[in-house]
């Protein structure tokens, strides 16, 4: 019995631990910000070191290949889109699809029609609750390489298949983010617009919705940030992002003393560009929290 | 709502008859009747919990009843042909929590629902606005959102978002049980100007000394049913039944 208390204990003491987790963020400052690119700089440099130790004519510094990969890792090859940009592009893509479709699922969850309701809500636990890397691969084989619209073939590119493989999570969860919004609103703002005769409608696009958008706004942000850090899985479907390239650089090089320091660059590339917006979320959290 | 031919101004506004509404297997009224005349108030007193919100709420068409009938100017009000938008026209309700919306300034408020639903002309309804808000002495509040007002001014921006729809009945929901001590005078005297206009008004409320002042009948309900109802001169004085007469005896 007593054993099994202390079970009790120890997995709620783990579940507060994860709750605090966002506390946790909350002290995680800019200082400490620094601190982390710092700690992946410095394998590059103490490399770079030894590699200058060793050099022999004809091999480049670990510094002078990173600068020499860096334009492409960042922007892909000449004339191509790709790299880090790519991943951006992918991840702006798949949020504004998942967004979209999202919100009509979660407006489907709320429905007053049951058969619309069982199925808004049947989607979004599906989708929900399925590997991001197994609905790319779906979406990558399901879908045609082209298809033919009003006799024009048009091709279906890679990154945008992946666009719409990646959507399918971030429209499920958004799917819920809508549905807890507007159920968090009190039922007395449906009932004082009831009662001033405003159809279910209006009252959800001029009373309910309005109310909720800022609420909505900071964990959307979230899985912003979510989705871009996810965006490197489109590599293993065939895409030019930056991970890929990095791979490819790596290849290239056939040197090991290059591993660390590439795959730094990548994880300082992808920090750099979520952390702010982490930072962000975090402030509009305190700052509609204040006020609602 | 169609005018009916047989109601005529001097029968019943509201007429309850014989009204049972359960939730689950709670029944909270049960059997319930009262008239309410054009231009009268009608005081709803009774312990929490005795359906006197539900009543309102049945009256307004936001909750259904299981037996019974509901008039509002001769019109059955849970007929399920009835066009509820005609109904709210009609019958209009202040709620004990205010319920603006908070993402809306005063001046909107109040101009929403004549513009949305009334499809009225905006600058029209703006004007009337304006004058409602000075109606319930807000002058200067027009652009205060709800959360920069005070509980007794929030209850009278809802009281004009009320009178916006130019009901022929009110409602109200005890509206003043929410508010301080200080600023419920604000709202009864604001309730006492719309009476003294004429306007006809059921109120479910706590504050006996002013049912007594400006109703013109006091029902007090109990467990779901009117256990006793008269006029306040009598009703306050006389009353017969010992459960109104413990009541009183409590509050007052």
């Amino acid at each position: 019995m007593t054993s099994l208390e202390a079970c009790v204990r120890e997995s709620k003491a783990r579940i507060s631990a994860a709750a605090s987790g966002e506390r946790f963020a909350s002290a995680f400052t800019p200082t400490a910000a620094f601190v982390i690119l710092v700690a992946c700089a410095i394998p590059i440099l103490t490399l770079e070191a030894r590699a200058q130790l060793q050099s022999t004519v004809g091999t480049q510094s670990v510094l002078q290949s990173l600068i020499k990969w860096f334009p492409l890792i960042l922007f892909g090859p000449p004339r191509e889109f790709g790299g880090f940009a790519l991943n951006i592009a992918v991840s702006f893509l798949a949020m504004a699809l998942g967004t979209a479709v999202g919100i009509v699922l979660g407006l489907g969850q709320i429905s007053i029609h049951r058969p619309l309701r069982n199925l808004a809500w049947a989607l979004t636990q599906f989708f929900r609750n399925a590997p991001w890397l197994v609905l790319l691969f779906f979406v990558m084989l399901l879908t045609p390489f082209q298809i033919r619209l009003f006799g024009f073939s048009i091709p279906l590119p890679g990154w945008l298949k992946a666009s719409v493989g990646l959507s399918l999570p971030i429209m499920a969860n958004m799917s819920e983010i809508v549905r807890g919004a507007v159920n968090s609103i009190p039922t007395a703002q449906w009932e004082s617009a009831e009662s001033l005769a405003f159809t279910r409608l209006q009252t959800l696009w001029r009373i309910i919705l309005p109310q909720c958008v800022r609420r909505m706004i900071p964990p959307w942000m979230n899985w912003y940030a979510i989705l871009t850090m996810a965006t490197p899985l489109i590599s293993i479907v065939g895409v030019n992002d930056a991970m890929t390239l990095t791979q490819d650089a790596l290849s290239a090089e056939q040197r090991t003393d290059l591993l660390m320091p590439m795959y730094s660059l990548l994880l300082a590339l992808f920090f750099l560009y979520c952390y702010p917006i982490a930072r962000w979320t975090l402030w509009l959290e305190r700052k509609y929290a204040v006020k609602i | 709502m169609q005018a009916n031919a047989a109601w005529t101004p001097d029968q019943p506004i509201v007429s309850v008859r014989d009204v049972h509404k359960s939730y689950g297997k709670v029944e909270v009224l049960k059997g319930v009747s009262l008239d309410v005349r054009k231009g009268e108030v009608v005081c709803i007193i009774g312990p929490s919990g005795s359906g006197k919100s539900t009543l309102l709420r049945c009256i307004n068409a936001l909750v259904g009843i299981d037996k019974g009938s509901i008039l509002v100017e001769g019109q059955e009000v849970h007929d399920p042909k009835l066009d509820k938008l005609e109904l709210r026209k009609k019958v209009s309700m202040v709620f004990q929590q205010y319920n603006l919306f908070p993402h809306k300034t005063a001046l909107e408020n109040v101009m929403m629902a004549p513009i949305l639903v009334l499809k009225r002309p905006k600058e029209e309804v703006e004007a009337q606005a304006r004058r409602l808000i000075k109606k319930v002495r807000l002058e200067g509040k027009e652009n205060s959102y709800p959360g920069e007002l005070s509980g007794g001014q929030q209850q009278r921006v809802a009281i004009a978002r009320s009178l916006a729809m130019t009901p022929d009945v009110m409602l109200f929901d005890e509206v003043t049980s929410a508010l301080d001590p200080e600023t419920v005078k604000e709202v009864l005297s604001t309730i006492r100007e719309l009476a003294d206009d004429g306007m006809t008004c059921i109120l479910v409320t706590h504050e006996m000394g002013f049912a007594r002042e400006v109703g013109d009948h006091i029902y007090f309900t109990e467990k779901g049913v009117i256990v006793e109802h008269g006029p306040p001169a009598t009703f306050f004085k006389e009353a017969r039944d010992p459960r109104t007469r413990e009541f009183l005896s409590q509050i007052l």
